[in-house]
C-alpha cells in the first residue's frame, strides 16, 4: 500500500471542543432581540387564547340578543361592546383567534414543503429542467395573489378547507421562486463543486450541502407569508368565500360589522385591529429571524 | 523647510460596530512632502487603507477619529460638510482597487468626468468635454473619443483603471490617494498602470499615498515606504533603505519570506503565527508574539517610532 | 511514455498501473467553448473560447505550474481536469487510461482533488471543520468514526490542532487556517493529483509562505503531484519543476522551469516575466513590456493569438496559427519564431537535429 494509507488512519478520535451549532447561535442572537421577543410573546399569547377560548371567553360567541345590539365599548359586562346581533365582541374575538390563526398559519408550512421541494429541484438542476419548472411557476406568479386566491376559492366553492387549499396554492409559486433563487446561488459556490469533485451523488449534495444553507432563508420568507395569509384569509371570509356565519373569524366579523362602521366605528374596527396586530407580530418576528441568521453580524 | 503637503499626527481610528470596539489605526504619524510618493505597506487588517481613507473622512458613522490631519494647510477634521465636498476631488482624490464598483454603471465615462469637472471648476459643458478628451489622451486610452461614450461595463479592467485615474486628476488635485489600484489587474497591465501613475505624479508634482500589500509594487513606485502592522507604523524610510536594509523584525520577516529569495532552497523562511486580533491587541509590541528577537520588555511596552538617522525611523526596542 | 509490455496491470491500484515513466495526466486536444448569455436570439451566437485545443502532460510526482492572465483559460482547464464541466472535445488520460472509458469517472475522482482560491466559499458554513473533511470519505463508504479519525489526522498534518479546530465552523477561522482546512479536505480521499487553483493568492504574504511550505511538506510525505495555477510568477518559480504559459485558451509555452524563466522562446512569456515588479528601486521598469489589455476571449484574433500585442509580429503571424513546437527536450513553444521554416523572418532556417 502507498505511504498515504500508512500515514492516515492510525489514530484515535480525540474529544474536540465543539462550537455551538448554527441554530443554537441563531436562537441565542434571536433571544437578544427585544422586538422579536415581544412579537413572539404576543404570538404565543394569541395561540394560548385560541386554544383555551372556551374557558376564557365570558359568553357564548354565537348567542346574541336583540336588546343589546351594537353596544359601545365599556358597557358594563361587555367591555368591548356587542356586534350587530348583540353578541359579545370580546368572546367573539377570542373565539375568532382560532379560525383566523388556522387560516393564517396552516397554508404556509404546506406551501413551504411543496414550494421548497420544487424550487430546490429547479435551482439545483439548472438548465432545461429549471426553465420548464420556473416558467410554469411564472404563470401562477403573473396573477396578483389576492386575485388568484379569490379565483381559486370561487372555483372550489366556499368553506374552510377550500379556502386553505387555495391559499396554499397561492403561496407555492412564491416560495418556489425564493427557493430557486437561493439554491441557484448556493449551487455556484465552491464547496458544492468540491463535493461534486469528491464523487457525491446529487441527492447527497442536496441533503448535506444545499438544504442546510437554503432552508433558513426560505423559512424566513415563509414566516413573513403568515401575515399575508391571515390578511388574505380575512379577505376571503369578507367576500363570503372562507368561513361562513355564524362562525367567528376576524375577517368575517369585519365584513358583518361594516354596516355599523358609522354608528359604532370603534367596535367595528376591532377585528381589523386584531388582524393588524397578529400580522405585524409575525412580520417583526421573521425580520428578527432574518437578522439572527446573518452569520456576518 | 516647507510644510509637508500631508501631515498626519497621532491618528487613531476606532470602529464601534459589533460588540467590541476595533482599533484599526493606533497612533499613526506620517507626513508626505509635496511631490513625494509614500507607499503604505501592510497585510490585511494592518490599518493601511483605514489610515488613507481617514484623509477623505470616508468612514461610516460611529467611527471615532482622534489626532490631527492637515492636508495642503487645511485641517481635515474641522471641515464642514460643504467644505468637505469641495475638498474631495479638488484637493485630494482617490483611485480605488475596484474601478467597477467606484464608477456609476448608468452613466458613460465621459458624463462622469465632465460632471466632476463642471462641479469643481464651474466651466461650460463644452469646455468640460474637451478637457475630458484631453485627460483620456493623457492616460493613453486608445481611441479616446469613442471610449468617452462607453459605459463602465464595456471597458476592460485596465482601461477602467486608466479612466479612474483620468477622473482622479481631472480637477488638478494636489494629493492622489491610491488604494491597491493594481491588485485586481493582470501583471502586464499592472506595470503599465504603475508607470502611468509615476509619470503623472512627476508631471503634476502630485503627493501620492500608495497603499499596497506587495513590496515589489512599492519598490516600483515609492520614494519612501511606511510599513504598517496591527494599526501602527513599525518602520519608515527611503524605499531603497527599507528594502535593502530592513530594521524592524517584521519588515525583515516580510522581505525574508519572499519566494524570489528562496531560489535553490526547498523551504521558505516564514514569520510564525498570524496577525493579532485588533479587538484584543497585546499590551506590548503587537508583533512580539511572532517575533524571534522579542525580549521581556517587548511584551509590556509599546515601542515608539524612533528616528535612527535623518530619513529612517523604526518602532522596535532594539533601536530605541 | 511506454506502457509495460504484455504485463496485465489491472490488479494494481489506479495510478500505479502505467509505471513511473507514464505521465500521470495526459491531456489531448482539450477544448471548451462557452456560449455567451444573452446572445444568439436573432443574432449570431457568440462563444467564449475558454480553452481552445490544449495538449499537455503532468508527470508523476512533479509540480506543473500554470501561468497566464485573466481569460487565458487556466481556471477552465482546472475545472475540466476536475470533470466539474464536460469538455466539448478532447480526452484526458490518467496514467494511460482514458477517463470516462477505460477508467470510470468515480475511480478518477478519487485520484484528483482541488483547492480553490476563495477559502470561505469552498467550505460549507453549516458544517464543522471535521464534518467538511470527513464528507468525501463518508461518501465513499468509510464508516463515520473512521472518517472523523482521518479528518483529525489530516488536521494535525496541516498544522491545526484537532482538539481546538475540529469542532469549529469556517467563519471562526482566519483565511490561512481555512485554506489549510481546504487542503486537508482535498487530501481526505488520498488523491494522486491535487489541483491548486490560485490556492494561496488571497492570503497575506507572511501566511502565504507558511502555506507554501506546508504544500511542499505534504507533497513529499504523501507522494503527491500538483497542478499549481497562479498569476504570481515568483511563487510559480519557487514551487514548480515545469511551467506552462497560457494565452487566450492556448498553450504559449511549456517546459522546465529554468528553460522558461531563463531562456524563454515565446515573446509573451518574456513580456510576462518582464512585467514582474523589480525589487530594486535603482532598476525600475522604464517601459511597459506590453501595451493594452489581454484581448477578449469571445473574439480571439486570427493567426497567432498574441500577434495584436507582439512587437515581433509579421504578416505571417496574422494568418498562421503557430503549432506547439518542441525546441529541446525541456521546452516547447507556440511561436513562429521558434518554428523552423514558418515564414517568419526570425524563424530558424532548418529543423534542429
Amino acid at each position: 500500500m502507498s505511504a498515504v494509507t500508512a500515514e492516515i488512519g492510525a489514530s484515535v478520535v480525540v474529544p474536540v471542543a465543539k462550537s455551538p451549532g448554527f441554530w443554537r447561535n441563531v436562537l441565542r442572537r434571536l433571544s437578544r432581540d427585544p422586538v422579536a421577543m415581544i412579537a413572539l410573546a404576543i404570538i404565543v399569547i394569541l395561540v394560548l387564547v385560541a386554544i383555551f377560548a372556551p374557558y376564557i371567553a365570558p359568553y357564548d360567541p354565537s348567542k346574541g340578543s336583540v336588546i343589546r345590539r351594537l353596544k359601545p365599548m365599556g358597557t358594563p359586562g361587555y367591555p368591548l361592546g356587542t356586534d350587530e346581533l348583540g353578541r359579545d365582541m370580546l368572546s367573539r374575538l377570542i373565539h375568532g383567534a382560532r379560525l383566523s390563526l388556522i387560516m393564517g398559519v396552516i397554508p404556509v408550512p404546506i406551501a413551504f414543503i411543496i414550494g421548497s421541494t420544487i424550487g430546490i429541484i429547479a435551482g439545483y438542476s439548472g438548465g432545461i429542467v429549471n426553465t420548464l419548472i420556473m416558467r410554469t411557476i411564472d404563470v401562477f406568479y403573473a396573477f396578483p395573489s389576492v386575485l388568484l386566491a379569490v379565483a381559486l376559492s370561487g372555483a372550489l366553492g366556499s368553506g374552510l378547507t377550500n379556502a386553505l387549499v387555495s391559499l396554499t396554492v397561492v403561496f407555492i409559486p412564491q416560495i418556489a421562486r425564493v427557493a430557486e433563487s437561493v439554491t441557484t446561488q448556493v449551487r455556484k459556490l465552491d464547496y458544492v463543486d468540491a463535493a461534486r469533485a469528491s464523487g457525491a451523488s446529487a441527492a447527497t449534495i442536496i441533503r448535506v450541502h444545499i438544504l442546510g444553507n437554503v432552508l433558513g432563508p426560505i423559512f424566513v420568507f415563509a414566516t413573513s407569508l403568515i401575515s399575508v395569509s391571515m390578511i388574505l384569509a380575512s379577505g376571503l371570509s369578507f367576500l363570503g368565500l372562507g368561513v361562513r356565519p355564524p362562525d367567528a373569524e376576524w375577517g368575517l366579523m369585519l365584513n358583518t360589522l361594516r354596516t355599523a362602521i358609522y354608528s359604532n366605528p370603534f367596535v367595528a374596527a376591532l377585528p381589523g385591529v386584531m388582524i393588524f396586530i397578529t400580522s405585524i407580530c409575525f412580520n417583526l418576528f421573521s425580520d428578527g429571524l432574518r437578522t439572527a441568521m446573518d452569520v456576518k453580524s | 523647510m516647507t510644510d509637508p503637503m500631508i501631515d498626519i499626527r497621532n491618528l487613531s481610528v476606532t470602529f464601534n460596530r459589533g460588540r467590541k470596539p476595533v482599533k484599526a489605526v493606533n497612533g499613526v504619524s506620517l507626513s508626505v512632502n509635496s511631490g513625494e510618493v509614500v507607499a503604505l505597506l501592510g497585510e490585511s487588517g494592518s490599518g493601511k487603507s483605514v489610515t488613507m481613507r481617514s484623509l477623505l473622512r470616508l468612514h461610516p458613522k460611529g467611527t471615532t477619529i482622534e489626532g490631527s490631519m492637515r492636508v495642503a494647510g487645511k485641517d481635515v477634521t474641522e471641515l464642514s460638510a460643504r467644505e468637505l465636498a469641495d475638498y474631495r476631488g479638488a484637493t485630494v482624490s482617490m483611485v480605488f482597487q475596484e474601478p467597477r464598483l467606484a464608477l456609476d454603471p448608468v452613466y458613460t465615462l465621459g458624463q462622469q468626468i465632465e460632471e466632476a469637472i463642471i462641479r469643481h471648476k464651474g466651466v461650460s459643458r463644452r469646455e468640460a468635454a474637451s478637457r475630458a478628451l484631453g485627460l483620456f489622451e493623457k492616460v493613453r486610452i486608445p481611441s479616446p473619443e469613442r471610449r468617452l461614450m462607453n459605459y463602465p461595463h464595456e471597458m476592460s479592467g485596465g482601461m477602467l483603471q486608466r479612466s479612474m485615474i483620468a477622473m482622479a486628476i481631472a480637477c488638478n488635485p494636489k494629493v492622489l490617494l491610491a488604494d491597491e489600484p493594481t491588485t485586481a489587474l493582470d501583471a502586464t497591465v499592472q506595470i503599465q498602470i504603475l508607470l502611468l501613475i509615476r509619470e503623472l505624479q512627476k508631471e503634476y508634482g502630485l503627493s501620492v499615498i500608495f497603499v499596497t500589500h506587495d513590496i515589489g509594487v512599492a519598490a516600483e513606485v515609492a520614494d519612501r515606504i511606511a510599513v504598517m502592522y496591527a494599526g501602527r507604523i513599525v518602520e519608515e524610510g527611503k524605499v531603497a533603505d527599507v528594502i535593502q536594509n530592513p530594521k524592524h523584525p517584521y519588515t525583515k520577516g516580510l522581505l525574508g519570506a519572499r519566494v524570489e529569495l528562496a531560489h535553490g532552497r526547498d523551504r521558505l523562511i516564514t514569520i510564525p503565527g498570524a496577525p493579532p486580533d485588533l479587538a484584543a491587541l497585546p499590551p506590548g509590541c503587537a508583533f512580539a508574539p511572532r517575533c524571534g528577537e522579542a525580549v521581556a520588555q517587548c511584551l509590556t511596552d509599546v515601542p515608539r517610532l524612533t528616528a535612527t538617522d535623518g530619513t529612517a525611523s523604526v518602532a522596535c526596542v532594539k533601536y530605541a | 511514455m511506454i506502457n509495460l509490455v504484455g504485463e496485465p496491470t489491472h490488479h494494481l491500484p489506479v495510478g500505479e498501473r502505467g509505471g513511473p515513466a507514464q505521465p500521470l495526466i495526459s491531456v489531448k486536444g482539450l477544448l471548451k467553448h462557452f456560449p455567451v448569455k444573452g446572445s444568439g436570439f436573432l443574432k449570431p451566437k457568440k462563444v467564449v473560447h475558454a480553452v481552445d485545443g490544449v495538449d499537455f502532460d503532468i508527470l508523476k510526482g512533479e509540480t506543473l505550474g500554470v501561468v497566464g492572465e485573466s481569460g487565458c483559460g487556466k481556471s477552465t482547464t482546472a475545472r475540466l481536469l476536475m470533470q466539474l464541466i464536460a469538455p466539448d472535445r478532447g480526452e484526458i488520460l490518467f496514467d494511460g487510461e482514458t477517463v470516462g472509458e477505460t477508467l470510470p469517472l468515480s475511480e478518477y475522482r478519487r485520484q484528483v482533488q482541488m483547492v480553490f482560491q476563495d477559502s470561505y466559499a469552498s467550505l460549507n458554513p453549516r458544517l464543522t471543520i471535521e464534518e467538511s473533511i470527513a464528507f468525501a470519505p463518508r461518501v465513499h463508504g468509510v464508516p463515520a468514526p473512521k472518517a472523523i479519525a482521518r479528518a483529525h489526522d489530516l488536521l494535525h498534518r496541516v498544522g491545526l490542532e484537532p482538539v481546538r479546530f475540529a469542532g469549529r465552523y469556517p467563519h471562526e477561522l482566519s483565511g490561512g487556517q481555512r485554506q489549510r482546512v481546504n487542503i486537508a479536505r482535498a487530501l481526505a480521499l488520498e488523491p494522486r493529483l491535487v489541483i491548486l487553483d490560485e490556492a494561496v493568492s488571497a492570503l497575506d504574504k507572511s501566511v502565504e509562505a507558511q502555506v507554501l511550505n506546508l504544500l511542499l511538506d505534504l507533497k513529499r510525505d504523501f507522494g503527491l503531484t500538483y497542478l499549481f495555477i497562479s498569476h504570481d510568477l515568483n511563487v510559480v518559480r519557487f514551487m514548480c519543476e515545469r511551467v506552462m504559459v497560457m494565452y487566450l485558451g492556448k498553450v504559449a509555452e511549456i517546459g522546465e522551469r529554468d528553460a522558461i524563466f531563463e531562456e524563454t522562446r515565446h515573446p509573451y512569456s518574456s513580456a510576462l516575466l518582464a512585467s514582474m515588479p523589480k525589487m530594486d528601486p535603482g532598476e525600475r521598469t522604464l517601459e511597459p513590456p506590453l501595451s493594452g489589455d489581454p484581448p477578449n476571449p469571445i473574439d480571439p484574433p486570427a493567426g497567432c493569438r498574441f500577434h495584436t500585442r507582439c512587437s515581433f509580429a509579421e504578416d505571417v503571424c496574422r494568418q498562421t496559427l503557430p503549432p506547439l513546437t518542441r525546441i529541446s527536450g525541456a521546452q516547447s513553444a507556440a511561436c513562429l519564431m521558434a518554428t523552423p521554416n514558418s515564414g517568419h523572418s526570425r524563424a530558424p532556417a532548418q529543423l534542429e537535429a
